[in-house]
């Protein structure tokens, strides 16, 4: 295993930031740890890289306890935290430099890890930091926690408040990492990305609702899922939250996904009834569940 | 009366020295109307709200925004409108009764609408339990949505929303936009920038900026057909770096 959490907890005086927490990263996988804003998973990511004690429990990364062998996690682990935390009065290339010689290393010697990445913004290098759009401050954080060529690399958040194109490309440099050998645990409360891991964890509120493969997890989901479509989105959402028999009704996209209490429910059943409600141009078709639908369901 | 223009906008242009950050940008919204600003990062789409708020004086090209001209009356814009960003929506370190009251005095009600305004929001957003903690101590979900309800004291005719729903978990992030489809109802324009491609699916229509360029606009259903994709985000993806 590359990373062995058992049940950890933290609280910050009355808030319990996380909970009795546990899970286990093998080499090479690209895990996520998928929730909102305020879910834990910064608390997780700052208690493996030993910037803080957990109150419970025991966590390992590359072999080493986090407490015990703090120092050697450091060595061993990349972190790119969720705030960008470059010196933001040094240039691209020297802090870069720096990052390397904090670890003791060159660019030059593991310039092939970061290199995909680092041509990008090496026409910038002797911008400073601070001066980067977000894109390219992002790509030389990547680049920083790199350096040293560590075995576990940690990214919090790394695409929130990104654009879906840079997102794309920010995944696809993930991707490449991995098949270099490192293992990546990220966080994101983007739940299209969540698709693009080995395994996840959803988490919400400190606790871990499930762990398992994308494709596993959605198909836990418990109702049948109808998309539902009509003239009017917002009178088709009230409507639909007033029909007696709903269960769920959230809007996706261009449509709302609908699920019953019923077990003989039928399309022409709901298709009756909002004609009776005056809408028009309807269309209600069986759609398979998504891992936001999932877990919208684990955590309601 | 659904048809009428509330934003009108004829080559918008906003340069910083040699950089063109809004490049001639023309488009007009409709009252009511609920319209997803998308764009890359660095498009251009923050510097062009800036403008069309009341914040930032065009180099070049008009605007009117609720009936007044971005050159000549930009204080009156800011009267007329509403904004929240994901960045700046409520004061910290205030509770959240005090923010209702400190945000109602800037846009000039007096303490008895304000008192109305109050028990209203408290009660319609089931505040009563936070209505006296501080902004501090909220869950994110919950400040955007009292945020956006702040934004809405003064009747707007516009509210602006620059990514109010970041980071926000997939409930609290539709409860947000059905607060935003009952905006839209009452008769307000809602303005919106976001980075969730789904929720660009809500928008009546959608623009996406790319290179201070609008390249593209029209209801979502036609821009898919239009890109032949089958949803926003293969769209986007398909303009946005070419």
């Amino acid at each position: 295993m590359s990373i062995s959490v058992q049940h950890i907890s933290k609280s910050f005086k009355e808030v319990k930031a996380i909970n009795n927490i546990s899970f286990e990263v093998k080499e090479g996988e690209l895990f996520g740890l998928i929730g909102p804003d305020g879910a834990g998973k910064t608390t997780i990511f700052r208690i493996l890289t030993t910037l803080l004690f957990s109150d419970k429990g025991t966590a390992n990364v590359a072999g080493f306890d986090v407490i015990d062998n703090y120092k050697d996690i450091r060595n061993h682990v990349g972190y790119m935290p969720g705030r960008f935390s470059l010196y933001q009065d040094l240039t691209v290339e020297e802090n870069l430099e720096f990052f390397a010689t904090i670890f003791g290393t060159t660019i030059k010697e593991n310039y092939d890890l970061i290199k995909d990445i680092y041509i990008q913004i090496e026409p910038f290098k002797t911008r400073r930091a601070g001066k980067l759009s977000g894109g390219m401050k992002q790509k030389l954080a990547l680049c920083c926690a790199l350096i040293h060529k560590p075995k576990v690399l940690f990214l919090d958040e790394p695409t929130t408040g990104v654009d879906p194109v840079s997102r794309k490309e920010f995944w696809e440099i993930l991707k490449r990492l991995q098949k270099k050998g490192i293992t990546i645990l990220v966080s994101t409360p983007y739940m299209d990305e969540a698709a693009l891991c080995d395994r996840i964890a959803l988490i919400q509120e400190g606790e871990i609702l499930e762990i398992d493969t994308p494709k596993e997890i959605t198909k836990h989901y418990p109702k049948a899922i109808y998309n539902v479509k009509a003239n009017n989105m917002y009178k088709l959402i009230n409507s639909l939250k007033k029909y007696e028999h709903h269960y769920s009704v959230y809007p996706f996209g261009e449509y709302v996904h609908y699920t019953d209490k019923r077990t003989n429910f039928s399309t022409d059943i709901l298709k009756n009834y909002l004609v009776e409600n005056q809408f028009s141009d309807i269309e209600i078709i069986k759609t398979t569940p998504s891992i936001e639908d999932t877990f919208m369901e684990l955590a309601k | 009366m659904k048809q009428e223009s509330i934003i009108q906008v004829e080559n918008l242009t906003k340069k910083f020295n040699d950089f063109t950050a809004v490049n001639a940008i023309s488009f007009n919204v409709k009252r009511g109307e609920i319209f997803g600003f998308l764009g890359a990062n660095g498009a251009g789409k923050t510097t062009a709200m800036k403008m069309l708020i009341g914040i930032s004086t065009p180099t070049s090209g008009n605007a009117q925004v609720a009936g007044y001209n971005v050159f000549k009356n930009p204080e009156n814009i800011k009267k007329s409108i509403g904004y929240m960003s994901q960045k700046f929506a409520l004061y910290d370190d205030l509770t959240v009764k005090e923010n209702i009251t400190f945000f109602g005095g800037i846009y000039g009600l007096s303490r008895k609408q304000i008192e109305v305004k109050r028990r209203l929001l408290v009660e319609e957003l089931g505040l009563q339990d936070i209505a006296n903690e501080l902004v501090s101590s909220l869950p994110l979900g919950w400040k955007q949505k009292i945020a956006f309800s702040v934004a809405l004291l003064h009747d707007p005719k516009i509210i602006f929303l620059d990514e109010p729903t970041g980071g926000v978990d997939p409930i609290t992030r539709r409860q947000f936009w059905e607060m935003i489809y009952k905006t839209a109802n009452n008769g307000t324009t809602v303005f919106v920038t976001t980075h969730y491609m789904d929720e660009a699916e809500y928008c009546d229509r959608v623009s996406i900026m790319v290179d201070g360029k609008i390249e593209a606009l029209d209801t979502p259903k036609n821009l898919q057909k239009q890109f032949n994709s089958e949803n926003m985000n293969d769209v986007f993806l398909k303009l946005a770096r070419g």
